[in-house]
């Protein structure tokens, strides 16, 4: 049986900027077939698929149609011709119901009859299969409903190739075996049908051939039946790039950070966090690989204390025994506290005991580093806010994804933004501007920051600038734990290396560093252990000294990939 | 019965300029834009109806339905162009609604005094108002059968026309934006503009047309308000504060424009009030904060029931981006 060419890309090419997105794509779609697109965070799926369903406009390149020369302007246009896309992000009303949000925009030239729009909608989702109430409002549904609405928008449109943008990404596994089973009904009635995805079990279950991608170029499309996840891996991630990033010996590693079963599920019933532990060492920088949306964000926010924890424990360590206690981490009630509850002994080994004592005598103990700590002083951070883990004396610093959002304010100038971290010293009412300045002038002229001058909003700064602002607050107050998610997103090839040494330099300082990355060389090439996340589960723990991006990239895709043991990876 | 048939009388008079308004700040904000130049436009509407009506009159003839049709056309023409003023500022140039909105309104307000003011001086008049009584005579005529009706007349068809179409436009109001296609791609434009222009629906357009379309109608409460209730006598600040009583209706309404009919009604029995209770005169103010009193409760109760249906469109007062990369 010969096989109908439904699309056809010839030479598709989109840039964003300097950024390339798409080069030079030819791929070829049949009808009844269910093609999927594998390939990492920004290798440029979404973008291609965007063209085909006229968000975007290529560059070059021709897109045809049933062998047709088409020209898609618009969605509207992509509707003419048949192709309907889901994206991931649902574009519903959530007022309407679920009919009202179908017929959303349909000009047939009928009388407005949602009676009637209802009955057609409930002949297409039992012709499919689906499980749908027409007259249900969006806010009453769970999310795979919603996903369901989308479809059947496509759908009541007429489409004959359906665009899906990660369709599992929001769905539990029952609901997943659902849509597929729609899927292949769908394609028993010939359409054709396009799934974005990175889930390699997925791609290996579902679809008739594969497409891989690979920063913006098609590396070329194979019959599901005739390859192996492995073989896909590596046309997915590509031979290791070796790049030239300085990387030290971890010295004194000392546990700092531990990490334990933390869990979180969202509002949409999605299990973000799932029982996730793992432990950060000074003078080491733990680098963590997942695809986008892993449950990354939720982590780093988790120990920064910002994101609330269904259970877990965030514990930071001190290794203190047999240390004197110092008023730098405690104030003076700490202290008293905890010597009543018998945590200090003298240095011949005798319990400290301030009964009865003054708070002179007690301070000039502490301060002659008199009084020393039974065991190391440890803390949980859990359901802390992050003025709360200052307080408590611990030197956290977060370079969040968001730097603009979070991490500066773009309206302030670059004196204002160090005040940021700064504000609550001192004991005037006025706040001290003096060192915040010192501080932003040091690091303009330590770190090459473009700026007119320290007035500036940062908003006007270029992203690399912005990036070496926050990077350079954050590790002014010589943190002991560093995170910081992808850092060098946007950056160019200087800035980006000036990063790593940043980070390379807190690290032999003897800072535990979490780098969040999505380039897997960058992360083979900085960091000395990476933690691997899929789907809010820790995948594994490799020594980045050895490990390849193969290895990486399965655990990345792989949903119930073994856990490592994270002896493993220790030297 | 007589007594109270005059109250309610008087309290759908003064409660149809409300009507035009909510009706039209409804439709307005269905679409998202959130029109606090209402009471600006409906002076604008107001003033314009009497510019017209002024030449008119003085150009020597009269005739009632031709003086009706011009004071309508130049307050439709005025409170169309101060919409358009908000339209592209807010829509094109996606400047703050709320800025924009207050600024119209303080625009408006000065506007209609300034040639309110100018149209006295011009007429020479010793009083400071200006009367149009031709126009407001032929505004305010009732069905003839009315007085022989007794109370039942007086309470039901003793109004001119404009009291029926305040009516008959939040009915069609309602009617549009819960049955028609337009009025659920309107809808969809105000809950969610980035869905609807997926959809292939031109927002910037629906944004325009329900602005425009929604100042014109609260720019026949202005004029309303001028040629029947006042008899076609502008003073300058006459109107007072019944345009954001307008927008507070909208509120209590819960952006129904069915459910405004009753409520301007009430709004307009509460602000006349104290005409029919013997209170002593300090306590009138308090009586006229009523209306915005029972506002602040209808926002309370509906933000506790928390009835999705209830709330205000959710992108509401919010310019409209499409996404770029």
């Amino acid at each position: 049986m010969k096989k109908q060419v439904a699309i056809e890309l010839k030479g598709i090419s989109k840039r964003f900027g300097s950024v390339l997105a798409n080069q030079n794509v030819d791929l070829t779609v049949y009808r009844g077939e269910i093609l999927a697109i594998l390939g990492e965070n920004g290798s440029g799926k979404t973008t291609l698929m965007n063209m085909i369903s006229g968000i975007y406009h290529p560059d070059e390149g021709e897109i045809y149609i049933n062998g047709k020369l088409a020209t898609i302007e618009s969605p509207r246009d992509a509707f003419s011709y048949k192709i309907g896309m889901i994206h991931q992000h649902f574009k519903l009303v959530d007022i309407f119901t679920a009919a009202e949000n179908i017929i959303l925009g349909m000009k047939d030239g009928q009388k407005y009859d949602l009676a009637k729009a209802e009955e057609a909608v409930q002949e297409i989702t039992s012709k499919y299969g689906f499980e749908m109430n027409p007259q249900k409002k969006i806010y009453d549904m769970a999310v795979s409903e919603k996903q369901t609405v989308e479809i059947l928008k496509v759908l009541y449109r007429g489409a004959d190739i359906l665009i899906l943008d990660e369709p599992t990404a929001v769905l539990t596994p029952q609901e997943i075996e659902k849509l597929f089973a729609v899927l292949r009904a769908m394609r028993e009635d010939g359409k054709s049908i396009i799934i974005i995805t990175h889930k390699l079990n997925e791609v290996m279950e579902i679809s008739d051939r594969v497409a891989v991608l690979r920063k913006g170029e098609h590396i070329g499309t194979v019959q599901t039946s005739k390859t192996t996840e492995q073989k896909l891996t590596e046309m997915m991630v590509g031979k290791k790039i070796t790049l030239n990033i300085d990387r030290t010996q971890v010295k004194n590693p000392v546990d700092r950070l531990f990490i334990k079963n933390l869990n979180y599920t969202n509002q949409e019933n999605v299990k973000v966090l799932n029982d996730i532990s793992f432990t950060a060492r000074s003078g080491e920088i733990l680098g963590i690989a997942g695809v986008a949306g892993s449950g990354q964000k939720e982590l780093l926010e988790a120990i920064a204390g910002l994101q609330p924890l269904d259970s877990g424990e965030i514990i930071f360590n001190r290794p203190k025994k047999n240390l004197p206690v110092s008023f730098y981490h405690k104030t003076y009630r700490q202290v008293v506290e905890l010597a009543a509850e018998g945590k200090f002994h003298y240095e011949d080994g005798t319990p400290v005991d301030f009964t009865g004592m003054k708070k002179k005598e007690i301070c000039k103990l502490v301060n002659e580093g008199k009084i020393l700590f039974n065991e190391d002083d440890v803390m949980n951070l859990r359901d802390k806010t992050p003025l709360q883990i200052r307080e408590l004396g611990v030197r956290l610093s977060f370079v969040p994804e968001d730097r603009l959002g979070m991490g500066l304010v773009g309206n302030m100038d670059l004196i204002d933004n160090m005040m940021l971290r700064s504000y609550r010293k001192g004991n005037s009412i006025l706040v001290d501007r003096k060192k915040p300045e010192n501080l932003a002038e040091k690091i303009v002229s330590g770190l090459e920051v473009v700026t007119p001058d320290l007035h500036t909003p940062v908003r006007r700064l270029s992203g690399g600038n912005v990036q070496k602002v926050l990077v350079g607050r954050e590790i002014s107050s010589a943190p002991k734990v560093l995170m910081a998610a992808y850092p060098v997103r946007g950056l160019d090839i200087n800035s980006s290396y000036l990063i790593y040494n940043l980070l390379n330099k807190q690290k032999e300082e003897g800072t535990a560093v979490i780098f969040v990355g999505e380039d897997l060389d960058v992360l083979l090439g900085l960091c000395d252990r990476i933690l691997v996340i899929c789907g809010g589960k820790v995948s594994g723990i490799v020594d980045a000294r050895t490990a390849t991006k193969e290895e990486i990239g399965l655990l990345m895709t792989k949903k119930d990939a073994g856990t490592k043991q994270e002896g493993d990876a220790n030297e | 019965m007589q007594l109270i048939a005059a109250f309610i009388n008087r309290a759908i008079m003064q409660g149809t300029p409300l009507l035009f308004g909510a009706t039209g700040e409804i439709v307005t904000e269905k679409s998202g834009n959130l029109n606090l130049g209402i009471p600006g436009i409906m002076y604008i509407g107001a003033i314009s109806g009497v510019i017209g009506a002024f030449f008119y009159e003085n150009s020597g003839y009269f005739i009632p339905a031709v003086g009706i049709m011009i004071a309508l056309l130049s307050c439709l023409i005025g409170s169309l162009l101060a919409s358009l003023i908000y339209c592209f500022l807010t829509i094109t140039l996606r400047a703050n609604q709320n800025v924009t909105g207050l600024a119209l309104t303080t625009f408006g307000v000065g506007f209609g005094n300034f040639f309110g003011g100018s149209l006295i001086k011009v007429t020479k008049s010793e009083v400071p108002y200006l009367s149009l009584s031709d126009t407001g005579n032929a505004f305010s005529a009732t069905l003839p059968f009315a007085k022989s009706l007794g109370w039942f007349g007086k309470m039901f068809f003793s109004y001119g026309f404009l009291v029926y179409v305040a009516i008959v436009f939040a009915v069609l109001a309602s009617l549009f934006l819960n049955k028609t296609r337009m009025g659920l791609h309107l809808r969809a434009v105000g809950e969610n503009p980035a869905t609807a222009d997926a959809a292939g629906i031109n927002v910037s357009r629906y944004k325009y047309f329900a602005t425009c379309a929604g100042g014109m109608i609260a720019g026949l409460g202005g004029l309303y308000f001028i040629m029947d209730y006042m008899g076609g006598i502008w003073a300058n600040d006459g109107f007072g504060d019944r345009g954001w009583l307008a927008i507070a209706i909208v509120i209590f309404a819960i952006w129904r424009p069915a459910l405004a009919i009753p409520a301007s009604y009430l709004f307009g029995a509460l602000y006349i009030l104290f005409n029919y209770l013997p209170l002593p005169m300090p306590m009138i103010p308090i009586l006229q904060m009523l209306p915005y009193v029972i506002t602040i409760v209808a926002l309370v109760i509906t933000s506790i029931r928390k009835k999705r249906e209830n709330q205000p469109p959710a992108s509401l007062g919010l310019s409209y981006f499409r996404e770029e990369r």
